[in-house]
């Protein structure tokens, strides 16, 4: 009788306990997964409640050939945004600032560093900056920040700033500001050596093609095969959290072709000897530093920053770091000198 | 008891109180009782053998005939139903012993290897440079244990069951995930980023894929001890009845033939008795103490190490979790409301808080389970290590928030007082709880096994031999008409 009642309790309550156990763990997926995924659907939203406020007159006339001009002039005066980062104690006495670590050459983690050090040509140009405000090339928090999750992580306030190969676009410039420009690149197709897609023209037809979240090249590539710029049979079905997962999928044979920024797409090459850039830029893109909208004094002090560095220091990075994928030749590269700067407030 | 043997009485002078039918017909032979003479038109053999019956009931032998048919029927129906319902109680609870819980164990080991395995890649590349030697060997060894795990599930697996669907995708996922894992290696050596990039696609495969079928054959497994559980367990009512039924028409018979012929031993409805009783008390002893032994086993076995296994797991997901903060760099983000405010914390780390949390809870759970010394002794200690995981994580943290990285990584995964450290002896203790329970349970249920031995046969061949003795015994009786 006593093995029977304990064992009815037993089976009763294991069954119940395991079950609840295995309730919980679905009900934990079920509750995470979407709560995970809601940034990524605020940034698609463009057209966010910050649109509105702001600097109305600039976003108006904005062209997108004209963008990386939307921006304030040089000065080298603190104001509240300074003053906060410079007011951080201790050990949190830094900059933080949003970057990639994935990008070959240009922000990344050289496994074969000993150091866990994040470089390249963005890296040089955060401790530029670090340096200037805070005195320390070092005094840096770096925040490895997917594609998608750039303009986010900027209104959110998780990081100061955000410097991590960002074209200006007009549509950015509604939710964030920018630097004056800091490089020129145009959107590139990256393809295997022995792929019949020439360019970004009709040999496109019928092809997959990956682009990272949010975008430039997305964009672009979206906008350009509804309006039959490119074929219709083109699939953009495969988008990733970054670039360089867009080589994974090539090698893997999941796409034929891969949209980025041709300095990106240069990096990508550069990884695999079968692949190769087919035709020409068909954009021209300039990338600039990110900051909140209301950082007025942080992107003038930016920008005072990059008018030194563009006389001294850009040259010897390029050279370090991309000469070899982009060629020793910078000019195609350079950002207009002197910048133009037509954001007045 | 009264040893009153009476002379043996002459079948005629029958002085028996008078049954409820008229007896005392004189019958010098049973069989050819004079019919009533056949109905011109042909009847149906069923209705011809009914009348014979009726008729036969109205002559001593022939209801002696029908008695012994009974009776023998009786036992034999007993016998039957005893060896069938043992057997299949005997056959459940040899698939718990041999079959589901060790499967049930194959598909922890499972996840465990491919969890494990995940966080060793990811390790590997979160010490930057090249992976260790240890890190390597651990990858390799986890990959080698799931391969060998998917062997023996897929061997006990029924086809076309969702367990072998479950086998079959992770079959078929994992040597997709170890090529990710190899270029990844390939790349990393070149030290080209793109490897890192294969790394997080394998680490995708892995969590996304190939992690929730594992979970999943886990679950289905358990279920199957379960069901074998409740197939072994229940007392076999119908096998018990019949028994006392036949008990019952073995005494009814007896005492009927004692009142006829104030006989008080008839040999063979005798042994016939014994027999019945020897397979009722067998069947029901014996079954009682298989249960005790199954329930047993349950009790100190299977429950402990249900609740070690998801603690393991929980373990092996925040350690996941931990790694993944650390590579991730606060890439991804989640919300979650804190005193009634939304705040954005880091995806990994959050994952790894709530993880902890549910290896504290299964932690406790095991030692309040845990019923002896040598159970409840690794359980401590992994609650002790879980404290000190806890610590440390925090002072890793500290470290990366205030943009240390480097410090924050030697916390994790360096050597001496990293939370490493403390994870791979969470690992070591619970492996030894493990092991502990999983003796525990195969001495019950071996226990509970070995009550069940020779049941069925034994059941089917006294049945016979009782049967054989219902009707020696009736035989016997009738005999004396002839």
């Amino acid at each position: 009788m006593r093995a029977r009642r304990v064992r009815a309790g037993l089976k009763g309550w294991g069954g119940v306990g395991a079950m609840a156990a295995f309730c919980a763990l679905a009900l934990a997926f079920v509750l995470l997964l979407p709560r995970t995924q809601s940034p990524d659907d605020g940034s698609a939203g463009l057209d966010g409640p910050g649109v509105a406020e702001g600097h109305q007159a600039a976003d108006a006339a904005c062209k997108d050939k004209d963008a990386e001009k939307l921006t304030l002039s040089p000065s080298a005066a603190d104001g509240d945004t300074i003053a906060a980062i410079k007011a951080r104690q201790g050990e949190k006495r830094k900059l933080i600032v949003g970057v990639d670590q994935n990008s070959y050459r240009w922000g990344y983690r050289d496994p074969n560093n000993t150091t866990a050090a994040l470089e390249g040509f963005d890296i040089d140009l955060v401790h530029r900056i670090a340096e200037d405000i805070l005195g320390d090339p070092d005094a840096v928090q770096f925040k490895a920040i997917p594609t998608n999750q750039r303009i986010p992580a900027i209104q959110e306030g998780r990081v100061d700033m955000i410097v991590r190969t960002m074209t200006i676009t007009c549509d950015r410039l509604s939710d964030v500001a920018f630097s004056a420009p800091y490089f020129k690149t145009g959107q590139q197709l990256l393809a295997p050596k022995s792929s019949k897609i020439k360019g970004y023209d009709a040999t496109l037809a019928d092809t997959k093609v990956c682009t990272a979240a949010s975008s430039t090249a997305n964009t672009r590539l979206t906008e350009d095969r509804d309006a039959g710029r490119i074929p219709k049979s083109v699939n953009l079905d495969t988008v990733v959290p970054n670039q360089l997962d867009c080589l994974v999928r090539l090698q893997l044979g999941e796409v034929d072709a891969v949209v980025t920024d041709g300095a990106l797409a240069a990096s990508q090459a550069a990884q695999d000897p079968t692949v190769e850039l087919k035709g020409d830029p068909f954009t021209t893109e300039y990338y600039g530093v990110a900051m909140n909208k209301d950082a007025d004094d942080l992107v003038r002090r930016v920008n005072r920053i990059l008018v030194e560095y563009r006389a001294s220091g850009w040259q010897a990075s390029y050279d370090t770091w991309l000469s070899a994928t982009l060629g020793t030749d910078a000019t195609t590269s350079k950002p207009p000198t002197p910048a133009q700067y037509l954001r007045e407030s | 008891m009264g040893e009153v043997r009476h002379v043996a009485n002459p079948p005629t002078t029958s002085t028996a109180p008078p049954p409820p039918t008229p007896a005392p017909v004189p019958a010098p032979t049973a069989a050819p009782v004079p019919t009533p003479a056949p109905a011109p038109a042909r009847r149906t053999a069923f209705a011809e053998g009914l009348d014979k019956a009726r008729a036969a009931a109205t002559t001593e032998p022939g209801r002696l005939r029908i008695i012994g048919a009974l009776l023998a029927l009786l036992v034999v129906a007993f016998g039957a139903v005893t060896a069938w319902q043992t057997a299949d109680r005997a056959a459940a609870a040899d698939d718990v012993l041999h079959k589901s819980q060790p499967l049930s164990t194959a598909a922890a080991d499972i996840y465990r290897s491919l969890a494990d395995a995940n966080t060793a890649a990811s390790s590997g590349f979160l010490a930057g440079g090249q992976e260790t030697a240890e890190s390597r060997q651990r990858y390799e060894e986890d990959i080698d244990r799931a391969a060998e795990y998917l062997v023996t599930a897929a061997n006990n697996a029924d086809p076309g069951s969702p367990s072998s669907e479950a086998i079959t995708k992770l079959n078929k996922l994992l040597p997709e995930y170890k090529g990710l894992v190899e270029r990844a290696r390939t790349y990393n050596r070149q030290g080209f980023p793109v490897g890192g990039a294969y790394l997080r696609y394998a680490n995708q495969k892995m969590q996304k894929e190939m992690l929730p079928a594992a979970e999943d054959l886990y679950k289905k497994e358990n279920q199957r001890l379960e069901d074998d559980y409740a197939d072994a367990t229940p007392y076999p009512w119908a096998a018990i009845a019949l028994g006392v039924l036949a008990l019952a028409g073995l005494a009814w018979a007896q005492h009927r033939n004692y009142r006829r012929t104030n006989r008080v031993l008839n040999h063979g409805l005798v042994a016939a008795t014994a027999t019945a009783t020897v397979v009722l008390l067998w069947l029901v002893i014996g079954h009682s103490v298989a249960r005790a032994g199954l329930n047993d086993s349950y009790e100190h076995g299977v429950r402990s190490l249900n609740v070690l296994h998801d603690a393991r797991i929980a373990s092996l997901k925040a350690r996941g979790n931990e790694n993944l903060t650390l590579v991730a760099r606060g890439a991804e983000t989640t919300k979650v409301t804190a005193d009634g405010k939304e705040v954005t914390v880091d995806k990994y780390d959050h994952e790894f808080t709530s993880e902890m949390a549910t290896l504290g809870k299964g932690l406790a759970q095991a030692a309040k389970l845990a019923d002896d010394k040598a159970g409840e002794q690794p359980v401590t200690s992994a609650e002790s290590n879980m404290a000190e995981w806890k610590k440390r994580h925090t002072a890793a943290r500290g470290q990366d928030d205030n943009g240390n990285y480097e410090q924050a990584l030697a916390l994790v995964i360096g050597g001496k007082g990293a939370t490493g450290e403390c994870f791979d002896s969470v690992e070591t203790n619970l492996e030894n709880a493990l092991a502990h329970e999983q003796t525990e349970f195969r001495q019950a249920a071996g226990d509970g096994l070995d009550a069940m031995t020779g049941l069925t046969v034994g059941a089917a061949v006294l049945a016979v031999l009782g049967a054989a003795g219902a009707v020696l015994g009736i035989g016997r009786r009738l005999s004396e008409y002839r």
